[in-house]
């Protein structure tokens, strides 16, 4: 391409390795984040383990869940960004063990809600937490 | 998920003998179109190659332009005419009869309890016995739908109106998935059934069951459920043999016939609800009944956003029961 701006050419290198670096900077910083969130959040949870049993489950009956295979109704909320919300359900703190607690029994920890407990054994909610969390 | 569906529905794996005989046409055809393409092609670089020798126009028009086809397809029409002729004679003569009505977008199954000669009606699986011969008279009540078990046999078009027929056979136990193959809607890709085949004293044991009444409700939470059932309606496109009878019986079997919806006395054995959309659990039940028109929209069936969690998880734990 014919440089139509000889006497910026400096300033363009200059401009371009900043640009790289901050490019650099970036995915390293969010490498970082994923690997202390999936590794750190639940102990002992396989996220792809989890993503599978959630695929299974047929979660995606009623919730939109980006990764996993399904219908994506709408009778429950978007999971899209469930491990940065504060909340599980809108009232229950967004923590490993509650969450662990309410994909056991929904209705044990929040009762009158829509989700029904789906025989999900202690185990299997700890991958399928684990899995959740890694949905940001 | 997938691909455990993916090996149930496959032409490649053909589980009776008329799909034995479509497996073996398609190899055929298959392999032998192959042979005379890449022969044809050689042929072609042979004679663009700058050296080429000068041919015989005569041999190779008569030879390999009349003689090679006409033989190579007269023995093609023998062998599959011969072929053809093993296939099963489409008859309901000395087989086991069921009657399959496609509706947009899910399958009515009808069976004739042997005891009492009533009809037993079912939704989305057909189970026949393993190694018998069994007809399906097939009809439509909406628009013309087409049933397809691609390992078991071909298909068979199901037109309002009309019964057509389509015997089939499978020679091992198993579950074949099939689905609607003449596009009949918005929901024509979620209009899948399976083939259930079992051993005859298990699929003796299997009507026997299937023609009783609903299992009644014995905990709360069950006759909450079915509460909810007849509160909110279901029984206007529902049956529940058991819960939704009136009494008069010929009032009786003109709702029966009538009700849009997929019979549901004994819902909670079957494999998928939606006609192969979901698997069949509470969650799945539950999510359904809250809303069909995001999991399979366009289907008849409205939401019930109103229903409180209780009552809807209820609702599902019955229909979930009902084995």
């Amino acid at each position: 391409m014919r440089n139509l701006y000889p006497q910026y050419g400096g300033v363009r290198a200059v401009l371009r390795s900043l640009g790289a670096l901050a490019c650099a900077l970036l995915t390293s910083a969010c490498h970082q984040n994923d690997a202390s969130t999936e590794s750190t959040r639940v102990p002992g949870g396989d996220p792809e383990r989890g993503r599978l049993l959630t695929q299974q489950y047929q979660c995606a009956a009623c919730h939109y869940i980006p990764k996993v295979q399904g219908v994506n109704g709408d009778a429950g909320p978007s999971l899209e960004y469930m491990g940065r919300l504060s909340y599980i359900a809108g009232s229950i703190p967004n923590q490993p063990d509650n969450m662990i607690r309410f994909l056991q029994n929904p209705p044990a920890v929040k009762p009158g809600i829509l989700m029904p407990a789906l025989g999900i054994s202690e185990d299997e909610a700890r991958d399928m937490a684990a899995f959740m969390y890694t949905l940001r | 998920m997938t691909t455990a569906m993916g090996e149930l529905q496959s032409v490649l794996h053909p589980a009776g003998a008329d799909a034995a005989i479509v497996h073996q046409f398609s190899w055929v055809l298959f392999v032998g179109g192959a042979i005379i393409f890449v022969a044809v092609m050689a042929l072609l670089a042979l004679g663009m190659r700058r050296e080429a020798h000068p041919v015989r126009p005569k041999l190779w028009i008569f030879g390999a332009g009349i003689a090679f086809p006409v033989l190579v397809l007269t023995a093609l029409l023998t062998w599959s005419t011969w072929r053809s002729a093993e296939l099963a004679p489409q008859t309901s003569h000395k087989a086991l009869t069921i009657s399959v009505t496609g509706k947009m977008w899910w399958w009515e199954v009808r069976y004739r309890d042997p005891a009492s000669g009533r009809e037993i009606v079912s939704a989305n699986e057909i189970h026949i016995p393993v190694g018998e011969s069994v007809y399906l008279g097939l009809t439509a009540s909406d628009v013309i739908h087409s049933l397809w078990v691609p390992s078991l046999a071909g298909k068979r078009d199901m037109i309002p109106g009309r019964v057509t027929g389509l015997n089939l056979r499978a020679d091992k136990p198993g579950v074949y998935r099939g689905q609607c193959a003449e596009y009949c809607g918005e929901q024509h890709a979620r209009m899948a059934f399976h083939v259930i085949a079992l051993p005859r004293p298990e699929f003796d044991a299997w009507l026997a069951r299937q023609g009783a009444p609903a299992i009644a409700p014995d905990t709360t939470v069950l006759q909450r459920g079915r509460d909810a059932f007849l509160a909110h309606s279901c029984q206007t496109c529902h049956t529940i043999r058991g819960v939704t009878d009136t009494g008069n019986n010929l009032q009786q079997q003109i709702a029966d016939i009538s009700r849009r919806g997929p019979d549901l006395t004994h819902v909670g054995s079957r494999r998928t609800i939606g006609a192969g959309t979901l698997n069949n659990h509470r969650g799945t039940l539950a999510g359904w009944i809250a809303d069909p028109q995001a999991i399979k929209p366009g289907v008849f069936m409205p939401p019930s956003h109103d229903m409180d969690g209780e009552t809807l998880r209820a609702l599902a734990t019955y229909l979930e029961h009902l084995k």
